[in-house]
């Protein structure tokens, strides 16, 4: 067959410049050193429970949603109903396969998370826009009422509740504070390197060919359905994993209910704040989305301890987070990545103007 | 210039946040019990949050006013918003476990069930107690294998128990139950399945016709059920919902020709808010009530006298005051403190930690003397907790819908808790067997 196809001349053989090159930056170094040692030898539980897990999570989480909203285009609210398949799945494996290890038990929520994701994202290949939200909206409330309809999927738990079955690996005991986030540190490391790497493969730029115009991509040769629904199976993949992540690394313990719409919503707010179509924009939003209410009750406290009433204070908190979530839209429609990203070239010709 | 304002007053807030959550460097440890408190002021849950938090904050207030404290050891508190969130109880739990500038915790009022079941492991890991009266983890009653999780006062098997009781007293007798169909109509939840368990059991032991069915969350409309609830001609309804349900329940009943006097509400369906909203459909609708309702208690004129009057109340709107869920409040208030004043006996009148604190609950002996000088006779039964028994009372009230208040029909109805107890030890066991968790010897604690 090769020698059919007509070559081009020796000039063009190779790709004519190089997209993107590879280096060592030392700031993401030094970023990784600072997450992987000095955060767990600084932090204290507080830290570690309440701030950095949760945070480490949602943008897993993010990045997952931000694969088929940000990068393909298709809108989903049905994110928390994919973690609630990836939490119970992991859940069932450990329980139900003896002496399977914790990273395998992961996978396989993931890769199940990632097969329902499949079967939702089948109507992609005949509907568009809303009316596929709209299906998503229906997986949601469907997977939702399979895990609190159906006893054997929390192991006839009276409450239908899960809880975090013994997390170990290789003979380490990883329950203490520390070693549920190096756990949820390592997955969201790994798995954003995969992200990263995807969306700059032919994978990725397909994606966003079908984003930005998909009878266009059609044209050009891309399989539109199947690169659709691959989407579909890869994000929910990594919404299982952050699913499993959350009830067990994070709280301990998830029902159902853990997983509702509006755990659906705040995902999507998070790429949407944080920058569709942007792998560092999904943990700006997470980081946005559940520091910045935590931040405010502290800063709240600090300032004004017990000279305002606590319920108004509380009220003020609430005000005070919409308006900034709307500040920032109006100022950057792109989101918080490209907000940051422009002040990062404006510091970079400072004093100049930009 | 026309942009400083707004970004000095960013960055001011931002330091003031980032100062904030800096570990603070402890002060020396003053005479203070520090009290967390995961409140819900915002949210679709603030209706019985604000007067709930209202009523402990209140009974704080006037242990330190009028009492001075437990034994001379003021009690100081600090609020974080949660809306109900277990994620956001979970980061109220973390932030102020080690205490707040050097007072230190004792316990945390988790008053959610799934933030009870969140903060299970991290509260024994942590050795402080949690405290969710008429809630929580049914099994947790077992304190020998969750020796840190206290579902006070009744528990959910219990809730099902005083309910059957209640009926057979009035139908006049256990003996009469048989062959009586009982009709649970429950909030498909993990809240509303948790007395599936113990209705089958009892069924079982008094012969009567167990027939569940579920209210698909919210509960908007439920048309279907009370059609169903109609063809059975029940003899009881059991209606086991929450929030918005349970008036749509009381309405839907209504219309179907559901004698009214024949629902039994549980407790989380027994409030003001529960029955104002379905109008004259709730009058003569009954509710069990380890929390009665009412503002007639001693305890009520002292708070009426001291911080009510003086205007330290913490409620905004006072016709809320002696409404259910402020003294659902109260109650749970003042078992801490009792259980506090019961440490101190032991380890001495200072503040004391969780460790400690949990050894006053678990020896927490509020008798008909203890309850007559804190004003709470009639409010709670006698409450006495070991070791394995972390639920205490074991009884409720049962109260009745007059179109306006809340009447008090009964006196303490027992709940049955020694037939409880086998399903109950045997679900602790296998916690205790999943987690790899060694049971205490009650027997050798003292």
């Amino acid at each position: 067959m090769t020698a059919t196809v007509p070559r081009l001349t020796a000039s063009f053989d190779e790709a004519p410049l190089t997209l993107v090159r590879r280096r060592w930056r030392p700031g993401l170094l030094l970023l990784l050193l600072v997450a992987f040692v000095g955060l767990p030898w600084l932090g204290n539980d507080y830290w570690l429970n309440a701030i950095l897990i949760p945070f480490l999570v949602l943008s897993l989480a993010g990045l997952g949603l931000n694969l088929l909203t940000g990068y393909t285009g298709q809108t989903s609210v049905g994110a928390a109903g994919f973690m609630a398949v990836g939490a119970f799945a992991t859940y069932g494996l450990l329980l139900r396969v003896p002496g399977l290890p914790l990273p395998l038990a992961l996978l396989g929520g993931g890769l199940i998370a990632g097969s329902v994701g499949l079967l939702f994202g089948i109507p992609s290949s005949r509907i568009k826009g809303f009316y596929l939200m709209v299906t998503t909206l229906a997986a949601q409330f469907f997977l939702e009422w399979v895990f609190a309809k159906f006893p054997w999927f929390y192991n006839y738990a009276s409450s239908g509740t899960i809880s975090a079955p013994r997390l170990e690996l290789f003979g380490h005991d990883l329950s203490t504070p520390v070693g549920r986030y190096l756990l949820t540190l390592g997955c969201v490391v790994l798995l954003t390197w995969v992200a990263v790497n995807l969306v700059r493969s032919q994978v990725g730029r397909n994606w966003m060919a079908i984003r930005d115009m998909d009878t266009a991509a059609a044209v050009i040769g891309i399989a539109v359905e199947r690169d659709k629904r691959m989407a579909f199976a890869v994000s929910s993949f990594y919404l299982g994993i952050a699913g499993a992540l959350w009830a067990f690394a994070y709280l301990g313990t998830a029902s159902a209910g853990s997983f509702d719409i509006n755990r659906s919503f705040q995902i999507l707010f998070i790429i949407i704040i944080g920058g569709m179509g942007s792998i560092a924009g999904s943990f700006i939003g997470a980081a946005f989305i559940s520091l910045v209410p935590i931040l405010l009750s502290h800063a709240g406290q600090w300032l004004f301890n017990g000279n305002v009433d606590a319920g108004q204070l509380q009220n003020l908190q609430k005000v005070l987070f919409g308006a900034l979530i709307i500040w920032f839209l109006i100022k950057e429609p792109e989101g918080l990545a490209r907000l940051l990203g422009d002040l990062r070239e404006r510091i970079r010709v400072w004093p100049l103007r930009f | 210039m026309r942009r400083t304002l707004p970004r000095l007053l960013f960055a001011s807030l931002f330091v003031a946040g980032v100062q904030a959550l800096l570990p603070t460097i402890t002060q020396a440890a003053s005479n203070q019990q520090f009290i967390p408190m995961a409140t819900y002021r915002v949210g679709a849950y603030a209706s019985s949050g604000i007067p709930w938090w209202a009523g402990e904050i209140d009974y704080f207030r006037y242990i330190n006013e009028v009492e001075g404290g437990i034994n001379g050891v003021k009690l100081v508190w600090q609020e974080c918003e949660t809306e109900w969130n277990v994620d956001r109880i979970v980061e109220c739990y973390e932030r102020y476990k080690g205490g707040l500038d050097g007072a230190p915790t004792a316990f945390f009022f988790t008053h959610s069930t799934p933030g009870s079941y969140a903060l299970m492991e991290k509260g024994a890991a942590d050795r402080i107690p949690l405290i969710d009266g008429a809630g929580g983890r049914t099994e947790s009653t077992d304190g020998s294998v969750f020796p840190y999780a206290f579902p006070l006062l009744l528990n959910y098997y219990g809730q099902a128990s005083v309910g059957i009781n209640y009926i057979a007293e009035r139908e006049g007798g256990f003996d009469k139950l048989k062959g009586k169909k009982i009709v649970t109509v429950y909030h498909d939840s993990a809240y509303g399945r948790e007395t599936q368990a113990p209705m089958t059991l009892l069924a079982q032991k008094y012969g009567f016709e167990n027939i569940q069915i579920p209210v698909a969350d919210p509960g908007n409309e439920q048309s279907g059920q009370w059609r169903q609830v109609r063809q059975i001609k029940p003899d009881w309804v059991f209606l086991r919902t929450w929030g918005v349900s349970t008036p749509v329940g009381i309405k839907t009943a209504a219309r179907f020709g559901i004698p009214v006097d024949r629902i039994i509400g549980d407790v989380w369906a027994g409030s003001e808010a529960d029955v104002i909203p379905a109008g004259p459909a709730a009058k003569g609708y009954q509710a069990l009530a380890p929390f009665p309702g009412g503002d007639g208690f001693e305890i009520h004129k002292r708070l009426r006298q001291s911080i009510l009057d003086t205007g330290k109340s913490d409620l905004k709107d006072r016709s809320y005051f002696g409404k259910v869920y402020y003294n659902i409040g109260l109650i749970n208030a003042a078992i801490a403190v009792e259980a506090l004043r019961t440490a101190q006996a032991k380890f001495g009148n200072r503040p004391l930690n969780g460790e400690e604190a949990r050894w006053g609950f678990e020896h927490l002996d509020i008798d008909a003397a203890r309850l007559k000088a804190s004003g709470f006779e009639g409010l709670l039964p006698p409450l006495k907790l070991s070791c394995s028994d972390h639920e205490g009372g074991g009884a409720a009230r049962v109260q009745q819908w007059d179109g306006e208040k809340w009447v008090l029909v009964t006196d303490w109805v027992q709940a049955d808790r020694a037939t409880l107890r086998p399903l109950i030890e045997a679900k602790s066991a296998a916690y205790a067997k999943e987690k790899g968790i060694t049971a205490r010897d009650c027997a050798r604690e003292q």
